[in-house]
């Protein structure tokens, strides 16, 4: 028999270690703490949301990651998805790009536009967004070690075209905490990569304020083998990591919390994760208010992108993840997201093709143009389930949080290795579940495909030559370059970077005078140092 | 496992750029639960650093987990650099993100063990063992 084994009534433990009761009545309700952290949408605590009318002002922003090869393939791509309705852009670059190497950097032999596009001056982000209307389509940097120096090439690049800088809307990823936990694009040792976040608050509070230059990642950690509870209080540990940096340079709280956001993960249990969601932004707006002071209603928001999902995908019969990632935004669209962006069927493969991205696309927009998601805010709540299971979710994540604390902080926890450990151990734990079929993975540990073989995937493919191309564009803008220009400018960063000055002017002056990735990262590292990574699993 | 039965030492690396390293620990900790004693690299190896860690920890298996696709190239400039080292003689190993059209060349490259993603712990632990004499 191919079905999982459940036996009638057995005890059922959420992900998050929560027990999930068959029936909910009221009386859970009240006894999870009652509807006192429910209010109304728009107002605190946002546990229903962070607008009044939500969707039916606006609905998502439809923002596939998307990014491979050249910048003119990624432009291209970009053009495409924007075609097809997409509202916003998520940018993947290739891992040179992402480790702050050049195209001719011998270590990126191989892995050139890869798993993303392949950036090493000004002049390839110029090609890249050429055509693209910056103020209708906001831009979201998937960049963390490199962040600071592509935020810069970002805002020279917007500026260069003629947009203010002080009205420009955009994101960049930018959560280095996270990196030390999972998908390790570190370059800098711990606290030089938390100087460098601050440094980018700081500079965008003040020259361009409708920028977020933050997105504190849940999402990782989940990928890494977080619960959904611990996935929002890790989260929430960092952001307040970067908020207290933030802070000892003098800035107010409101002057930069209402410009951090986040980005969380939506593969699991529907009512688990949604309820973390829920929870989540209460929790966020209680912290805000409450421990840093916050005034102002924007500081309090858990602004946020739902998204992905890519560790509930399977390689066993990959168009049943078309199915998986529907779901997935149903999740999405019940949280209240601000943004959302799924996973493509193919993705356990490869990055996506053309077909199954535009797939994606029409994934959201089913949500929104039939199904009815968008006409109603919250829909979900009151719902004794709901409104009990977030209520739970609420202090299991307070829980964390305190734990987290009490081990001396998530800056220190990371920097050990000790978070690290623990969600590797998890995810170690959660594998033998999957292979034993206790935690059931349909296609995977039941439902196999005994009879026949799996569907075949049709492969993005990945063009050698565009490694020759881009190093070939580089060595040009080397030589065309006024290279006088660009040492005194890479000279002044290293002087401020030593110096505890913000780098960023010095990064934009860099950027301009069309300094290379790898150059100016090389002046950093000279300065900070390199990670050395504790090795704890 | 046997008293008497020498342990086996596995290298499991992380090459090139790739920070998605979940996979790796996992399959690590399934190794040392199978007994095994495993040196693990941490993210980031070139295949210099993969032959000369193989060669001073003198290990019996040399495993690589591969998640962003440069298996291929980077295998192709770890084989000489093995066959140099005298690690030939080695198993080698590899597992991860590895569509089925590579896995002709990677055992072409000296990979006897080829475990993309959705292969069981117990089929990896089971094979080395089985292949370490």
């Amino acid at each position: 028999m191919n079905a999982p084994q459940k036996p009638a009534m057995k005890k059922v433990i959420n992900e998050s270690g929560i027990e999930v009761k068959p029936l909910y009545t009221a009386a859970d309700v009240a006894a999870s703490g009652g509807m006192e952290m429910l209010g109304e949408p728009g107002q605190y605590p946002f546990t229903r949301g962070i607008h009044r009318e939500m969707y039916r002002k606006q609905p998502w922003t439809m923002r596939q990651y998307a990014g491979f090869g050249n910048p003119a393939d990624t432009n291209q791509r970009f053009k495409y998805l924007i075609a097809n309705g997409q509202t916003g852009l998520n940018v993947a670059f290739d891992l040179p790009t992402q480790i702050g190497l050049d195209s001719d950097d011998p270590l990126a032999e191989g892995e050139i536009g890869r798993v993303g596009m392949s950036i090493d001056t000004l002049r390839d982000f110029e090609i890249a967004f050429d055509g693209i209307d910056l103020k209708k389509i906001t831009v979201s940097l998937t960049i963390n070690g490199a962040a600071a120096i592509l935020i810069a090439m970002y805002l020279a690049m917007a500026e260069k075209r003629g947009y203010d800088i002080k009205e420009l809307r955009g994101t960049a990823q930018n959560d280095i905490l996270k990196e030390f936990i999972g998908r390790g694009t570190w370059i800098f040792p711990v606290e030089p990569s938390i100087r460098l976040v601050g440094d980018t608050i700081e500079y965008c509070a003040t020259h361009a304020p409708k920028y977020t230059p933050v997105s504190v990642c849940g999402y990782h950690i989940r990928e890494s083998g977080a619960t959904p509870a611990q996935e929002m209080a890790y989260a929430f540990s960092i952001a307040k990591a970067y908020a207290d940096d933030a802070i000892k340079r003098g800035l107010p709280i409101d002057e930069f919390a209402g410009r951090l956001s986040y980005n969380f993960n939506i593969f699991g249990n529907i009512f688990e994760q949604v309820c973390k969601f829920r929870a989540g932004r209460g929790l966020w707006a209680k912290i805000m208010k409450e421990e840093y002071g916050a005034e102002k209603p924007g500081s309090m928001w858990l602004r946020m992108i739902a998204a992905g999902g890519g560790g509930g995908l399977t390689f066993e019969q990959p168009e049943v993840n078309i199915v998986r990632g529907a779901y997935y935004a149903l999740i999405s669209a019940l949280s209240g997201t601000q943004t959302m962006a799924l996973c493509s069927y193919d993705e356990a493969y490869t990055i996506p093709t053309e077909y199954s991205a535009r797939i994606s696309l029409r994934t959201m927009q089913l949500l929104i143009e039939e199904m009815g998601l968008t006409e109603t805010v919250d829909p979900l709540a009151g719902s004794f389930y709901v409104e009990t299971m977030t209520n739970e979710m609420r202090k299991k994540m307070e829980e964390i949080m305190a734990e987290t604390d009490a081990q001396g902080g998530i800056v220190k926890m990371v920097a050990e290795g000790t978070i690290q450990a623990k969600v590797s151990s998890q995810a170690y734990q959660m594998q033998r579940k999957i292979e034993s079929g206790e935690f059931p993975k349909v296609g995977v540990n039941c439902y196999r495909n005994e009879q026949e073989e799996d569907h075949p995937v049709e492969f993005h493919p990945y063009n050698e030559d565009d490694a020759r191309v881009q190093i070939e564009s580089l060595n040009r803008i080397r030589a065309e370059r006024d290279n006088g220009k660009v040492t005194e400018a890479l000279t002044r960063l290293r002087g401020d970077a030593a110096a505890g000055r913000n780098v960023m002017p010095a990064l934009v002056d860099a950027v301009k005078a069309y300094a290379s990735v790898g150059e100016m990262t090389k002046e950093l590292v000279n300065v900070f140092g390199r990670y050395q990574e504790p090795i704890r699993f | 496992m046997n008293a008497t039965e020498r342990r086996i030492k596995v290298l499991l690396g992380k090459p090139g750029l790739d920070g998605h390293d979940q996979g790796a620990k996992v399959v690590a900790r399934a190794m040392m639960d199978a007994g095994f004693e495993v040196i693990y690299t941490g993210l980031r190896q070139t295949p210099e650093q993969i032959a000369r860690i193989a060669l001073e920890e003198d290990v019996d298996v040399i495993s690589l987990s591969s998640m962003a696709g440069s298996h291929i190239p980077f295998c192709r400039k770890l084989k000489p650099l093995l066959e140099a080292n005298r690690l030939d003689d080695k198993l080698w190993v590899i597992g991860g993100n590895l569509p089925a059209q590579d896995h002709e060349a990677l055992r072409e490259l000296g990979f006897k063990g080829i475990f993309p993603s959705g292969s069981k712990l117990d089929a990896i632990t089971e094979f080395i063992r089985r292949e370490v004499k």
